[in-house]
Parts: C-alpha cells; sequence; structure tokens
C-alpha cells in the first residue's frame, strides 16, 4: 500500500512560488492501477517524482508498503518503522528507489547499451553472479516479448519496443511498485495500445501496483481501476474510475470525461444553433446516463410508448471503461407537459440518470 | 636516408640527428603533458558537470572554484603563460628548459581547455538517462561512469581529439622558449640560419600528425554514436 498525506511540494522561483503540490493526500492499495490526470503543469509529475524521492517534498509523509514511512519536514527526511524515526540516509534512499520501478515519456534507455545491458543496469555492480542477471534477464525478455531483440541497441528499435525495454528494466529488481510518467505519450495508437495491455498483463501476473500518471483519458479509461484529478497542484477528485466516469463533479473532470468522448460534440453543436438547449415544460434537452446495470434495456422505444412523448436521439455515445459499458444518450423530449414529467419520473426509476442540458 | 629525400630537404640531411631528438622530445611532452592533461582536466570537467546548482551533486563552493581557476588560465595567452609560470616550474622540477620544464606550463595551458570541452561534452547527456539512473537508484559514482561518461563516449573523443591536435600546437610554442622539440628545431635551425627546407619539413610534418589524429579521432567517434565502441553485436 501507498499511502500519501498532506504531501507539500513548493519550487523557488525568480519572482513567485509555485506551489506544485498541494496538501495531497490519496491511499494507494496493493495491485491497483491507480491513474493520476491533469493537464501539463497541474503538478502530477512532480507528485510522482515525491513517491520515489527524485524530489524531496517539503512536508508531509509517504508510507510506502513495508519499507516504513517517510516523513518530510522543511525539505528534510526521516523514515519511521516500527515505532523508531531516524533520518533516512542516502544509502537507505537508494534502497527505497531500487526497489520502485519506474518508466518515462522518452523512455530514458543508454543509447550505447545493447538492450540486454539496459536492463541488466539495475543488476550489475550488486554482487549478482553473472549468470543468475543472465537469467533474469531473459525472463524479462521473455515477458515483455523481446527475447529476438537481446543484442540489440535501442536506435534499432520502435518507440513501442523501446518503452517494452523500459518497462523490462524497471521491473530488473521485481519492484511492488511502478511509477509510469506518461509512458504512452510519445507513442502511437498501436504502440499505446500494446503498452497498456502489457502493463494490465503485468499487473495481473505480478500482482505490481502501477501508478501512472497522463493528460489523457484514454489511458485512464482503459486500463486504470482508480484515478485522481489533479489541478493546480491539488487533487480535486479521486475514486473509482467508472464512478468518476459516471459522476464527475468537478468542471475540469467533466471537461476530461467529455474529451474522452463523443459526448464533448454536443458543446460544438449548440455553439453552432444545430441544437438548441431548451428546459420549458413540455420540451427538453436532456442527457441520460446508463451505468452497469441499465445498459441493455430498450428503455428510448418504451417509454415513447408509454407516455406517448417523442424522443429525438441528438447523441448517443458508449464507453466501455475498466470493461464495463457506460452509456450516455443526449435526446430532446417532447410532449404534453405532465407527460414528460411522468416519463422523467420513469426513466430516472430505472435506474437511469437524466439531466437537464440548459447552457453546455 | 633516402636518395630523393636528401636531395629534397638538403639542410635536414646535415641535421639528421639534432631531428631525429626534436622529433622525440615533442612525442615526450606531448604524451606526458596529454596524459595529465586527460586525468586532470577530465576530472575537472566531472566536477564542474556535477557541482553545478542542477547538477547531480550540488556544491556552491567547490564550482565557483573550478570555474574561476579555469577561466583564469584559459584567459591568459599560452606564451604569457609561459614566461609567467617560469618560476613555479622550476619549483616544481628543478628546471624551466628541456621537456620537463615544459610539461608543467603545457599541463596548464591545456588543462582549461579540456575542462571546457568535457564539460560540454557532458552537459549534451540526455538529462532523462541521468534521471532513470537516480530512479534506478545509481550512486553519484555509478551515474558520471555509468551514465555520462559512458553515454558521452563519441563526444568525448571528439573533445580529446580535438585537444590533442592543439596541445600540438603548444608543444611548438613552448620550444621558442627553450622547450625544444620540432618547435625550437623549426626556429633555430630553419628560421635563424635560412635553411627553408627544415621549415618546409616540418610544416609538413605536422601537417601530416594533426590530419592522422583527426582522421582517427572522427572514425572511433563516429563508431561509438548508439553503439559501444569494439564490439560486435551477436544479433
Amino acid at each position: 500500500m501507498v499511502q500519501i498525506e498532506h504531501l507539500e511540494k513548493t519550487y523557488q522561483l525568480k519572482h513567485k512560488e509555485l506551489h506544485a503540490v498541494n496538501d495531497v493526500s490519496l491511499t494507494i492499495g496493493d495491485g491497483e492501477i491507480y491513474g493520476i490526470i491533469g493537464y501539463s503543469g497541474a503538478g502530477k509529475s512532480t507528485l510522482v517524482r515525491c513517491l520515489n524521492f527524485l524530489e524531496i517534498p517539503d512536508h508531509g509523509s509517504i508510507t510506502i508498503g513495508d519499507f516504513g514511512k517517510i516523513n518530510a519536514e522543511n525539505g528534510k527526511l526521516s523514515l519511521t518503522k516500527d515505532g523508531k524515526t531516524s533520518p533516512l540516509s542516502d544509502k537507505k534512499l537508494r534502497e527505497l528507489r531500487s526497489s520502485i520501478g519506474m518508466i518515462f515519456q522518452h523512455f530514458n534507455l543508454l543509447d550505447r547499451s545493447t538492450v540486454f545491458e539496459n536492463i541488466a543496469y539495475p543488476l550489475q555492480y550488486r554482487g549478482i553472479p553473472k549468470a543468475d542477471i543472465e537469467k533474469r534477464v531473459d525472463e524479462l525478455l521473455e515477458m515483455v516479448g523481446l527475447s529476438d531483440k537481446k543484442y540489440v541497441y535501442p536506435s534499432q528499435l520502435s518507440g513501442g519496443q523501446k518503452q517494452r525495454v523500459a518497462i523490462a528494466r524497471a521491473l530488473s529488481n521485481s519492484p511492488k511498485i511502478l511509477l509510469s510518467d506518461e509512458a504512452t505519450s510519445a507513442l502511437d495508437p498501436d504502440a499505446t495500445e500494446s503498452i497498456l495491455r502489457l502493463l494490465k498483463e503485468l499487473k495481473a501476473k505480478l500482482g505490481i501496483t502501477i501508478i501512472l500518471i497522463t493528460h489523457e483519458m484514454a489511458v485512464i479509461k482503459s486500463i486504470a481501476d482508480k484515478v485522481a484529478v489533479m489541478e493546480n497542484g491539488k487533487v480535486v477528485e479521486a475514486g473509482d474510475v467508472y464512478e468518476v466516469f459516471a459522476h464527475p463533479s468537478q468542471p475540469i473532470t467533466k471537461k476530461f470525461v467529455q474529451s474522452s468522448s463523443s459526448l464533448g460534440n454536443i458543446t460544438k453543436l449548440i455553439e453552432n444553433d444545430e441544437v438548441t438547449p431548451v428546459d420549458a415544460p413540455d420540451r427538453k434537452l436532456i442527457k441520460l446516463t446508463f451505468t452497469r446495470t441499465s445498459v441493455g434495456d430498450a428503455l428510448i422505444s418504451q417509454v415513447s410508448r408509454q407516455f406517448n412523448v417523442d424522443l429525438n436521439i441528438v447523441l448517443a455515445n458508449i464507453d466501455i471503461i475498466t470493461e464495463d459499458a457506460l452509456g450516455n444518450i443526449i435526446v430532446t423530449i417532447q410532449g404534453p407537459a405532465a407527460n414528460v414529467r411522468d416519463a422523467l419520473e420513469y426513466i430516472h426509476s430505472r435506474g437511469v440518470e437524466t439531466e437537464v442540458i440548459t447552457n453546455a | 636516408m633516402p636518395e630523393p629525400f636528401a636531395s629534397w630537404f638538403p639542410n635536414v640531411a646535415n641535421y639528421w640527428n639534432i631531428f631525429l631528438q626534436a622529433l622525440s622530445a615533442t612525442f615526450q611532452m606531448f604524451f606526458i603533458a596529454g596524459i595529465f592533461t586527460l586525468l586532470i582536466g577530465g576530472t575537472f570537467g566531472i566536477l564542474l558537470t556535477t557541482s553545478k546548482a542542477d547538477g547531480i551533486r550540488p556544491n556552491r563552493i567547490l564550482h565557483f572554484v573550478l570555474e574561476v581557476v579555469t577561466n583564469i588560465f584559459r584567459a591568459v595567452p599560452f606564451i604569457i603563460l609561459l614566461i609567467f609560470l617560469i618560476p613555479f616550474t622550476r619549483l616544481l622540477v628543478g628546471t624551466s628548459i628541456g621537456v620537463k620544464g615544459a610539461v608543467v606550463p603545457l599541463i596548464f595551458g591545456a588543462v582549461p581547455f579540456f575542462t571546457r570541452q568535457v564539460e560540454t561534452a557532458l552537459a549534451d547527456v540526455d538529462p532523462g538517462k541521468i534521471e532513470a539512473a537516480r530512479a534506478m537508484g545509481s550512486s553519484t559514482c555509478g551515474i558520471v561512469f555509468r551514465i555520462y561518461l559512458h553515454e558521452a563516449v563519441p563526444d568525448l573523443i571528439r573533445v580529446i581529439t580535438i585537444t590533442a591536435i592543439s596541445l600540438i600546437g603548444l608543444t611548438t610554442s613552448a620550444g621558442a622558449v627553450g622547450a625544444g622539440g620540432i618547435g625550437s628545431f623549426a626556429i633555430n635551425y630553419g628560421q635563424n640560419l635560412h635553411y627553408q627546407d627544415i621549415v618546409n619539413l616540418c610544416v609538413i610534418l605536422l601537417l601530416i600528425v594533426v590530419s592522422l589524429i583527426q582522421l582517427i579521432g572522427n572514425r572511433l567517434s563516429k563508431a561509438a554514436v548508439n553503439r559501444g565502441l569494439f564490439t560486435n553485436p551477436k544479433a
């Protein structure tokens, strides 16, 4: 488990202070894929770097599995373990870092080393026999599907293959936690998908906890279990990915959710005067949200028949979020005021959420 | 000596032994000063890089001292540095002339130049690689040897080549103030005795040596880009 409590990190810039991480508290369970999403400058990169102390937080604490609780006070680190607190030594800090894997947007492989040498890097100079290193690297290569590239240099690999090598390198010490810093942002869609699939596989096979930061909602949608949304150094919304998608509460979260589904197009349609938002008793523009339980229903035609109202579908979208479907339909509903009211009530009673769009 | 050579450079033939001695003195100066420059300048270059404010081990005082020392010795023209250092050289090695006396100012002349070159070469190493190494738990030493020096090899070969060529230039300048070697041979026998063929031979010789160093440097540097040097990948 990783538990972040009241974490703070401020940078002193020339003329101002930048509060990159502002009182962040998060709990990340074992074996979870935890996504942290935000626009650039939101502080997610700093936050993830605080987790392996590439950036030293100013205040707060991070508890990492059985390593212990690391406290930061005015940028000084101490370790609390078994009730005892002592300053965190450089050696201990490096030990912690090597027990957490990390992958990067630009892979950061050594260009002058072969794939084998790159993956062996964390294992060398630790007194591990050569034969054992060789065996471990072969295992890792097989895990990421690059056994035939052992003696190839990174310049001969595609982006997706480079990231696979980086993943193998990050896993060489058998870490329990893997940090991913925009690992798919520099990849084409195919490579992105294959890397995400690999991460999912690794989670299932190794039970590893993956903390990934990204600015793409699609990444969160396809592999994360939990998500935290960051804005200006703060976590503004966090929880189960499906729940956050189905019921985004913060404006920024709504924006992210819209950006990843065609539902966002309603804004454009309204702007172009192709759809008019109305909220009259006899005519409304409504967004219906179908969650896990209600997705399969033939609700629209039923309502239309039963309540004698006209339902005109403007937009519809189905998302697959961590293997569950989330449906959205935007409709105009029209008919006698009483019928419209009853229809909406009925829809609601069937577990479908309704939201009147007045001004998108 | 082969016949055509003697007829092209008649006066060199008369001073053949002195010429050979000069050649040997130049090579001695070059190699001794070169090795010291490589070690000292290399170390300074690494320390300048790591001690920077955003380096892997910031150290303001060390960085400041190295900056100042490097800049001072870089600012003084070599011929002035030679004269300036005479008392110090005497104190250190007991003489200010000959190969022994020349090596000290040569080191002082070449180290600051090489330091800057190494610093520039290391600055070109992708900071992402440094960050990855830190994330993997590498120590400062580990990062210097396994990332900086390893990844910068092509650039380092290039700057060693440049420094070697400039060091040859410095050894000949040192010849003007009693260091011996090719430089003083060209001045004392070519210039002062008006034997143009001696000067010509020195020019041709230097041209060949410098071109060779440049050629080898370029080849090695190119061979080291995106791969290990002298390795033969099995795949």
